[in-house]
């Protein structure tokens, strides 16, 4: 009997540390998640491929006595470089040559999905498919027949319903003899057409001496007349000139070539399926079909989107931010009582550190883990029964103005929670440049750590209109955003207009195993990095409001909103206010905290302080900046992570900071100019 | 095997033109490479038969090939050109 999880060996063994490797490849939308999450289990590891910004899972499955470690490649269409992801698969599979590819189709969509396996064949690896989906295929009346498939494509073919673990057995047991050579494939390749072949063999012969090791050369071949611009790119260096040119010459004549050798596939396609697939003669109007003719409606798609985003802010609210509340409150407090009471005698600045920068800073970021858990949940459920596809659908035509397209907002939505995740959620974008776009726009969605502030401060001074003072916060932030988004479209990121070319997965039951497994990877990453980072600059920013004397109203920090007076006070806001600004970096709602150390409040708390010291016009102005002002650390790490680009980085603090006191005097000076009219 | 019998061919248009229901065959990709090789990947490929699932005039529209719903900008659509089979 396998056991192809719950193993307590260590979760991050590399691939070459084992016997076999397989790499696991398939389009997006075929269950290879799915496929890759019952064969490993727990027993996998999360990073990222090396050097690249795409999520890595690796993982080891334990079968007869075996460890097969599998890598599971990025859910890709083709190995044309279009995107990282199909550029990183490929290298992977040329270059890594693991034993065996385990190519996951969706027998629901056999045609196209056969398509990646048509570019694998060419790559001469040993291959096993794995017939995913045949719940699917039969609801939707089709009838495959799996031996047939195998005849046609020399290759196993393993029919499979991953989500409820039929054929997962039979598929790592065919995995095990090809990789093992108990059994031996005998792949039926797709062939070129006849006008083509002559070209591509002259391709071959002109560069055959000159393609690296261990590219096959038919392949780069292929790729060359494909236009492939990695491999153009990779040959061009490789080659003198004269052969180049020579290249170049064939190429041109061979223009159409792309187009004709796609054709080449899905006619070899046609031809491996044709006995294997009976199609229903059809007519019927399936779940999904029915769905979307609500969901991705230009009018009642809106009213679903807005429906459900709602019931995720509700939620969020009502469930989540309680226990941040009570997390903060109880723990986070309980924890500084306690560490109070067991440092008293400690020394002044270690009590200091441990209170105000490790338990305050780090702690208080920590209480958002539970606000994080319910947005991943909602997000991860609406992503796996395949609504997230919609929502970018029907909110398509709104970001094109901002240079981008219905893909960003799914990520920019996720901000309302975090702005880290959304930063990392742009991920999904192919495009560079439209991603780099959304990660420049993601802090100026407003995260419940921002808005936390604007709950504290906004009653104060606004009473009754409180609520109303947020929503127009929150507003005023998106119409920024969008603004911001207009304009670097149309300057320092102008470009092609991008492509929307998007798949609508067929809605289906949500897995709860794949559910489970990417909110728990998701949060623990986000625990981690305040383990990490977050602590770090936490302790530095408290360094700072201690040094060099142990008080923080002469402290650097302190300095620092001094030197920013006459900035403030174009705003109508004291020193203090600014250094509340300042300390916000570690984590937003810090700020409350800091003025209540600065301000040392009286009788009436930190509130009454407050509404003596500040105007309602300097109140809405500090929010206004508060709002928009730079990120979290976090946010700022995970940009500069994820852009792979300090100059990005600071370009994007500078931008915020410019965008927040630029709003902030321009709010402040009008309503006095309403005021001094009036 | 892309024609259907009982449909006559008519005229070539971008597929943005076709409205809800309507079913043609792609004549050509206008576009750069990125563009035609990604479209290709998905099946979208000259004598490939697809049908317009929603179009509504305004905003991006959704097609089905190959089994496969995809969405479309209106751009992408417009630079798709196909030969529209007259319906029934």
């Amino acid at each position: 009997m396998s056991s192809c999880h719950g193993s307590a060996q260590a979760t991050t063994v590399l691939p070459m540390a084992v016997g076999v490797t397989v790499a696991l490849a398939g389009q997006p939308n075929v269950g290879k998640s799915t496929v890759f999450n019952m064969l490993t289990g727990l027993n996998q590891h999360v990073g990222n491929w090396p050097g690249k910004t795409v999520e890595q899972r690796t993982g080891i499955c334990h079968h007869d006595g075996m460890d097969i470690a599998i890598v599971d490649l990025p859910g890709t269409y083709s190995l044309t470089a279009n995107s990282q992801e199909e550029l990183i698969a490929r290298e992977f599979i040329i270059t890594q040559r693991p034993q065996v590819v385990a190519a996951i189709v969706d027998a629901a969509i056999l045609e196209r999905s056969l398509y990646l396996v048509a570019e694998l064949m060419a790559l001469d690896v040993p291959l096993v498919i794995g017939l995913n989906m045949m719940d699917v295929a039969r609801q939707h009346g089709l009838q495959i027949e799996p031996h047939v498939l195998q005849a046609a494509l020399g290759v196993p073919v393993i029919p499979m319903t991953a989500s409820s673990g039929q054929g997962v057995r039979e598929f790592i047991q065919a995995i095990a003899d090809v990789a093992s050579g108990r059994i031996v494939c005998t792949p039926s390749k797709p062939d070129i057409r006849a006008d083509h072949k002559a070209v591509l063999d002259e391709l071959e012969r002109e560069i055959h001496d000159s393609v690296p090791v261990p590219y096959p050369p038919h392949w780069i071949a292929l790729k060359l007349l494909e236009g492939d611009p990695a491999i153009t790119e990779m040959m061009q260096a490789r080659l003198d000139a004269a052969t180049w040119q020579a290249i170049q010459e064939i190429l041109r004549r061979h223009e159409d070539a792309a187009l004709a050798i796609a054709g080449g596939r899905y006619e070899w396609i046609g031809r491996m399926v044709r006995a294997a697939v009976v199609q229903p003669h059809g007519g019927e109007v399936t779940l999904t079909e029915r769905l979307d003719r609500v969901a991705t409606h230009p009018l009642w798609g809106m009213a679903v989107l807005s429906v459900i985003l709602a019931l995720i802010f509700g939620l969020t609210y009502a469930l989540g931010e309680p226990i941040q509340k009570w997390l903060e409150q109880t723990v986070v407090g309980g924890a500084a009582s306690l560490a109070a009471t067991g440092l008293a005698s400690a020394p002044r600045w270690l009590s200091g550190l441990i209170i105000d920068g490790v338990i305050g800073g780090a702690g208080t970021v920590l209480t958002f883990t539970p606000i994080l858990v319910i947005f991943f949940a909602a997000l991860a459920v609406l992503e796996d029964i395949g609504y997230m596809a919609r929502a970018a659908y029907v909110m398509d035509r709104f970001m094109h103005p901002m240079g981008l397209h219905g893909k960003s907002f799914l990520p920019l939505f996720l901000g309302f929670g975090c702005n880290v995740p959304s930063v990392q959620g742009t991920r999904i974008i192919e495009e560079p440049r439209a991603r780099l776009l959304t990660i420049l726009l993601a802090p100026l969605v407003p995260c419940t750590a921002r808005m936390a502030v604007v709950a504290f401060i906004a009653p104060l001074f606004f009473g009754q209109a409180a609520t109303i003072v947020s929503w127009g916060l929150i507003m005023f932030s998106l119409v920024v955003l969008a603004v911001l988004g207009f304009i670097l479209s149309k300057t320092i990121l102008r470009g092609e207009p991008l492509a929307f070319i998007m798949e609508l997965p067929l809605y289906h039951r949500p897995h709860l195993r794949n559910i489970a497994l990417l909110v728990w990877q998701r949060s623990l990453a986000f625990v981690r990095r305040a383990g990490t980072i977050i602590l770090v600059v936490s302790v530095l920013v408290w360094a700072l409001s201690w040094l060099p004397n142990g008080h923080i109203e002469t402290s650097f920090l302190a300095m620092a909103g001094r030197a920013l007076a006459p900035l403030g006070a174009a705003m109508g806001l004291p020193w203090t206010v600014m250094v509340a600004l300042l300390a916000s970096f570690p984590a937003k709602e810090n700020a409350i905290a800091i003025l209540g150390v600065l301000l040392a409040p009286g009788e009436g708390g930190l509130g009454a302080t407050l509404q003596g010291m500040l105007t309602p016009s300097a109140a809405l102005a500090y929010l206004v900046v508060q709002v928009l002002f730079i990120p979290c650390m976090a946010t700022v790490a995970t940009i500069r992570q994820e852009t792979n680009s300090l100059r990005w980085t600071m370009a994007n603090v500078v931008m915020l900071l410019v965008i927040s006191f630029v709003a902030g005097i321009g709010v402040y000076q009008l309503l006095q100019a309403i005021f001094a009219w009036a | 095997m892309d024609g259907p019998g009982t449909a006559s061919l008519v005229s070539v248009c971008p597929l943005a033109a076709l409205s809800a229901q309507d079913s043609g065959t792609i004549v050509s990709l206008q576009g750069g490479r990125g563009f035609v090789s990604r479209l290709a990947a998905l099946g979208f490929i000259p004598g490939a038969r697809l049908t317009v699932v929603q179009n509504y005039g305004h905003g991006p529209l959704i097609v089905l090939i190959r089994q496969t719903r995809v969405a479309l900008g209106r751009n992408e659509a417009n630079r798709i050109l196909v030969q529209k089979e007259a319906q029934q």
